[in-house]
């Protein structure tokens, strides 16, 4: 299956961001939500993925996005890696059944048992408006977020 | 991937803007790529003179590296003070001397000192985040390009994916 693409309803999931915490898609109907499926935490590189996201929650908050990382790792694991990279957004945990979240998306890379490097914006109504799957081995940047953040601001849905 | 904020007053030159050739970095001062990096082009600029513009713009992981943004803060101020590209150099310098992790309150004082820098002015702009709106603007501006990690160049404009010792290949190719 392909990832989502623009005007599809975004499934809604219920995962645990903490051991005692769960985030639901629902939770933030109303805003934007950017949604960061990535292989697994502990990526070796210099400035990954999630930590270049880390750096531009600030950027989100003023769009008034809520930034999810998604992998399947669990959250302890996710405790872990935030802990070590200083991550302030939520990482939840596609854990159990593993990957059931990035199958729903068509973000689930079966050879492998991770998620894919896939991004999707969903509007506050959530559908979503724009989705993009990146090479599993190439951090995407945010430029594609913050021009699909953009265009929903332009269309006055903030 | 292309560059979306031209060049202009706001950045940091080196080199004529009638260069045929611009090369802009984003860089982070605590990253060690970077560090490693900033004498190849220092290299590449000396071999192709004035054939090359080279500009650099702050892109600091401040999560990951404690003493980037203060470090870009340093830049900022040793700017100001008319020393932009010594204190640039001697900040990846003292990196490659002392390790990334080594960046902070002495290695700016030593800095300062040897660059003849007012080094309590430095003290007070990095305390006071006097150029911090300037950082996050090239941070951002950075973003929006594509920029995904450090360091990133841009070569007249387009990104360019390769490593910092293809550079003068891939400059000199467009002569």
């Amino acid at each position: 299956m392909p990832i989502l693409t623009a005007g599809t309803p975004a499934p809604n999931f219920s995962l645990s961001s903490t051991p005692d915490q769960r985030v639901s898609l629902s939770d933030f109907r109303g805003k934007p939500v950017v949604l960061a499926f990535y292989p697994a935490d502990w990526s070796p590189v210099c400035g990954d993925q999630m930590a270049l996201y880390n750096e531009m929650l600030a950027e989100f908050r003023h769009q008034k996005a809520q930034l999810l990382g998604i992998s399947v790792d669990g959250v302890w694991c996710h405790a872990a890696f935030a802990a070590d990279r200083k991550l302030h957004f939520p990482l939840l945990a596609d854990f159990e059944p593993k990957g059931a979240v990035a199958r729903q998306y068509g973000a689930y890379r079966e050879s492998d048992g991770v998620s894919e490097r896939a991004l999707f914006v969903i509007d506050a109504e959530g559908i979503v408006r724009w989705s993009f799957l990146s090479p599993i081995g190439v951090n995407p940047g945010a430029d594609g977020i913050f021009d699909a953040l953009d265009a929903l601001t332009a269309k006055g849905t903030p | 991937m292309s560059l979306r904020r031209p060049v202009s007053e706001q950045d940091h030159v080196a080199g004529s803007a009638e260069a045929p050739l611009t090369l802009v970095e984003y860089g982070d001062y605590q990253c060690p790529h970077c560090a490693a990096a900033d004498p190849v082009v220092r290299a590449v600029q000396k071999a192709l003179g004035r054939d090359l513009r080279f500009v650099f713009r702050n892109f600091p992981l401040t999560e990951m590296h404690p003493a980037a943004e203060p470090a870009a803060e340093f830049a900022e101020g040793a700017a100001v003070q008319g020393k932009f590209w010594e204190a640039h150099d001697a900040i990846f310098a003292w990196s490659r001397r002392h390790g990334p992790p080594s960046l902070g309150p002495e290695a700016f004082a030593t800095i300062a000192k040897s660059l003849q820098l007012d080094a309590a002015q430095l003290e007070a702009d990095i305390e006071s985040h006097r150029y911090l709106e300037r950082i996050r603007d090239d941070f951002n501006g950075g973003v929006r390009s594509g920029v995904n990690g450090t360091p990133s160049f841009f070569i007249n404009g387009t990104r360019f994916d390769g490593g910092a010792d293809e550079l003068g290949e891939a400059l000199r190719a467009l002569l």
